[in-house]
């Protein structure tokens, strides 16, 4: 069974009064244990909101949303629920709740009640996971963004979850921040298994992916990997978005009558391609 | 004429346990009708150095020339000098506060002293450069927007005052692919109609690549370099020093390059590196395919 | 510059006051306090003088950041001295205009004022060597008893904390917001009153919208974190006693008899 599991979701804000609107309409989508997932969308195209449905933040207007089997519209398993996926979200400033940074990733452990020398000792974990044991006592305040949002993501961890929900963690950060957080995540991927799903607007982020799911208006438009997806540069622009550096110089090289494949998404795919053609 | 920052230091909270010179002997010239981009990591001293330009932050030494005229002095010719400076901060939609779109707009044209007809142009004139509809938008609150609307508000608020010089702070931070190239388009546009000064606070050496006529790359306070982006880009290594990035361009030739492929390393936009790739592809033929690759 | 404040700031550090227990700290703060107030003669403020400069040294933090703190109150300090100065009846020393400068208000002067610094410099050392959390936490022990009345003890604890996160990001926003609309054209702060407040709206819309999205997206993120409310909450930082805390407790007491001894007996 997949680890998250949704069937013909809807979300409607603001249901029954006058302003309401579909937020998403009839989403169905799985998501396996230890995969990395990209979803892309322009603002607006309802990411957001789905991603609020696999942590229970949100509630389906109609529809279910699995995880690890568990419903989040069932209240009884909330907890379980929030404590096997966690959220980082965009803006780094505003999820960091403590003043000291040990104490922020002790959190959500404190919340479900875990013996104090058995958060001390995930804190101890999360901080290693993340490479920031020497900021265990600094203040929020003084990290850079690409710190603070890898303390966001230790506070996840520290209440061993299972899976990450990333919702633009990148978005304010600089070229560096961005780097930081992306080789942090894919890490985690890749040596603990921790499933992920990475909303952004960076291409290049989607690359890295093994799957991308392109949302528009409420609804999944595209879903495959990454050289499947980025395959249709036109495709791409037309929903708003864009295709990586190395798919756009492909497509525009086999436009001059160059032989190139076009599943080409990055740039040690582009280079190999080039020196093969004679 | 141009704005010409004559070595100015700044010291943050002197005399305090967080005093820090944030900015050290800085001396650029920001050369007019053209656009001028400012790089470096976050704390870099960017911010503090753009909040120089219109007199925000006075320099601890040194002084700050606009068209020829100190800026830091007290008279009206120092204060016009400081208001042809337009500066958009960075997610400037988190500064709106007008019931409307129109007086939100209009708030900086009215300080300035305007009449009504001229407000009333003036945010025509920026609504129509953000592509906000007048009719539609401008009765509107701008709370009800979408948060590229309101992004585009926001700037509105700072083109509607006409400034000689723009100075933009990382405008399409946050915004989706789309959102950005328009935007930067629009900021394109309004550069070569009204031949105004642009600085841009960008990351993106991609955007800099494309856009800019100039760089100035900051780091720990100080002027790492200046230049064309040309001149520039080429020293990758102070570029790694500075915590940035060469455009991903460059990146792909430079491993074509190391892969064998005879193609020139300063290549820095798309279509370049299209014409330099096909033309070493040919040539390459021509030489009957026998290279190692 | 608008960031530059102490208040709340902890300097992380490894002295007897910074492990100390917090619960001890504040209640042993209180009685010092009580003390300053109740044995008023020249002995005692002696003693509290040097038991405050003890408690410098051993917290290890710099004597400056303690006078940084005192500094704010500086022109309080001064009003009161000098109110003393010349309201307290007794033997003249000098006539300024219609007011008499007298020995007695010299001397009051002088201890009230030394009083309050007493009391500013001891109180900020407890907020220079315990965390904000660990501060709140003990608080929120301390009011429990209070809990069975309905006095909302965790609440509050969980109110101060976050405040106390978010007093230098709010601090940064005003101040780019001011110098936004400053870039704008506005004048802040000029004119008269009434301009003056109007002035005041370009920044107090912004602020508190920015201030309800951070709340908005703040509460999300602790819900996200399985927040909910005080109930089966546990500690990391679980507060227990330890024999330093008992000493410090016994010696407390033991300082109070004798400033009790010296104040009714000299």
């Amino acid at each position: 069974m997949a680890f998250i599991e949704c069937m013909g979701l809807c979300h409607d804000y603001n249901a029954g009064m006058e302003n309401e609107y579909r937020a998403l309409d009839n989403v169905s989508l799985m998501v396996e244990k230890g995969e990395f997932v990209t979803i892309l969308g322009t603002n607006g195209s309802g990411k957001s909101t789905l991603a609020k449905h696999f942590n229970a933040l949100l509630q389906p207007t109609r529809g279910r949303c699995l995880v690890d089997g568990m419903d989040t519209a069932d209240e009884a398993r909330l907890w379980d629920i929030r404590s096997r996926v966690g959220m980082v979200f965009q803006n780094p400033d505003n999820q960091i709740i403590a003043a000291i940074v040990e104490d922020d990733i002790g959190f959500g452990p404190e919340n479900i009640g875990m013996e104090p020398h058995e958060i001390r000792r995930r804190v101890t974990a999360a901080l290693k996971a993340v490479n920031m044991e020497e900021f265990r006592h600094f203040a929020p305040h003084l990290l850079s963004g690409g710190q603070k949002q890898r303390v966001a993501i230790a506070g996840a961890l520290a209440m061993n979850t299972e899976c990450l929900v990333l919702d633009e963690p990148t978005a304010m950060l600089d070229p560096a921040g961005r780097r930081e957080v992306i080789d942090t995540v894919c890490r985690l991927n890749r040596e603990q298994g921790i499933t992920v799903i990475n909303i952004t607007h960076f291409m290049e982020e989607a690359a890295l992916s093994d799957r991308v799911i392109v949302m528009n208006r409420g609804s999944i438009m595209k879903e495959g990997s990454p050289e499947e997806i980025f395959q249709d540069i036109d495709g791409m622009r037309q929903l708003g978005l864009d295709v990586p550096v190395a798919t756009e110089l492909a497509y525009k090289l086999s436009r001059k009558g160059l032989q190139l494949d076009r599943a080409i998404i990055n740039q040690e795919a582009l280079v190999e391609a080039l020196c093969r053609l004679k | 004429m141009s704005i010409e920052v004559k070595k100015i230091s700044y010291i943050y909270m002197p005399k305090s346990p967080y005093e820090r010179l944030a900015l050290d002997d800085v001396a650029i010239t920001i050369p007019e009708g053209k656009i001028t981009a400012i790089a470096g990591h976050t704390g870099s001293g960017k911010s503090t150095l753009i909040q120089h330009l219109n007199g925000l932050i006075s320099p601890s030494q040194g002084c700050v020339l606009v068209d020829g005229v100190d800026i830091s002095g007290k008279g009206k010719e120092a204060r016009e000098a400081r208001r042809s400076v337009g500066m958009v901060f960075q997610y400037p939609e988190h500064q709106l506060f007008e019931e409307t779109v129109e007086q939100d707009i209009a708030f900086g044209p009215k300080n300035y002293g305007l009449t009504s007809e001229e407000v009333q142009e003036r945010v025509r004139f920026a609504m129509d450069f953000v592509q906000l509809d007048y009719e539609e938008y401008s009765q509107r609150s701008p709370f009800q927007l979408s948060g590229g609307q309101m992004r585009r508000v926001a700037i509105a608020g700072v083109v509607a005052l006409r400034p000689k010089y723009l100075v933009l702070d990382e405008p399409t931070a946050g915004l989706d692919p789309k959102g950005r190239e328009e935007l930067m388009q629009r900021i394109l546009k309004l550069h070569r109609q009204e031949k105004n000064t642009i600085v841009l606070v960008s990351h993106s050496m991609d955007d800099i690549a494309r856009f800019a006529d100039n760089v100035v790359i900051m780091n720990r306070g100080r002027v790492l370099m200046e230049g064309t982006p040309r001149e520039v880009f080429v020293r990758e290594d102070f570029i790694r020093q500075a915590g940035l990035e060469v455009p991903q361009i460059t990146n792909i030739v430079k491993a074509l390059k190391s892969g064998g492929m005879d193609i020139p390393s300063d290549i820095y936009t798309m279509d370049e590196a299209v014409e330099a790739i096909v033309r070493a592809m040919r040539g390459k033929n021509r030489a009957g395919g026998a290279e190692r690759c | 510059m608008l960031t530059d404040i102490t208040l709340g700031q902890y300097f992380p550090g490894n002295s007897l006051l910074h492990r100390m227990d917090a619960r001890v700290k504040i209640v042993l703060l209180f009685f010092y306090i009580v003390g300053i107030f109740l044995f008023d003669n020249s002995w005692c403020y002696l003693l509290n003088t040097l038991l405050a400069f003890l408690l410098v040294g051993v917290s290890r933090i710099s004597p400056r950041v303690v006078l940084k703190a005192i500094k704010p109150l500086w022109w309080i300090l001064l009003l009161t001295f000098i109110i003393q100065l010349f309201s307290v009846p007794g033997e003249v020393l000098m006539k300024v205009w219609i007011f008499d400068l007298t020995y007695e208000g010299l001397e009051k002067g002088f201890f009230i004022s030394l009083r309050l610094i007493l009391l500013i410099g001891v109180s900020s050392l407890l907020m220079f060597t315990t965390s904000p959390l660990m501060l709140t936490d003990a608080l929120e022990a301390l009011f429990k008893p209070l809990k069975r009345v309905g006095f909302p003890a965790h609440e509050l604890a969980m109110m101060m904390t976050i405040a106390l996160r978010f007093i230098p990001t709010l601090m940064e926003e005003t101040d780019k917001i001011i110098k936004a609309q400053k870039s704008r054209g506005s004048d802040i702060g000029e004119g008269n009153l009434i301009t003056k407040a109007k002035s005041m709206i370009p920044i107090l819309v912004p602020l508190f919208i920015s201030a309800f999205r951070r709340a908005d997206e703040l509460a999300m993120a602790m819900e996200a974190r399985s927040y909910r409310g005080g109930e089966g909450r546990t500690r990391m930082k679980a507060m227990r006693m330890h024999k330093s805390d008992g000493w410090a407790i016994g010696s407390m007491a033991v300082y109070l008899a004798v400033c009790g001894a010296v104040y009714w007996l000299l």
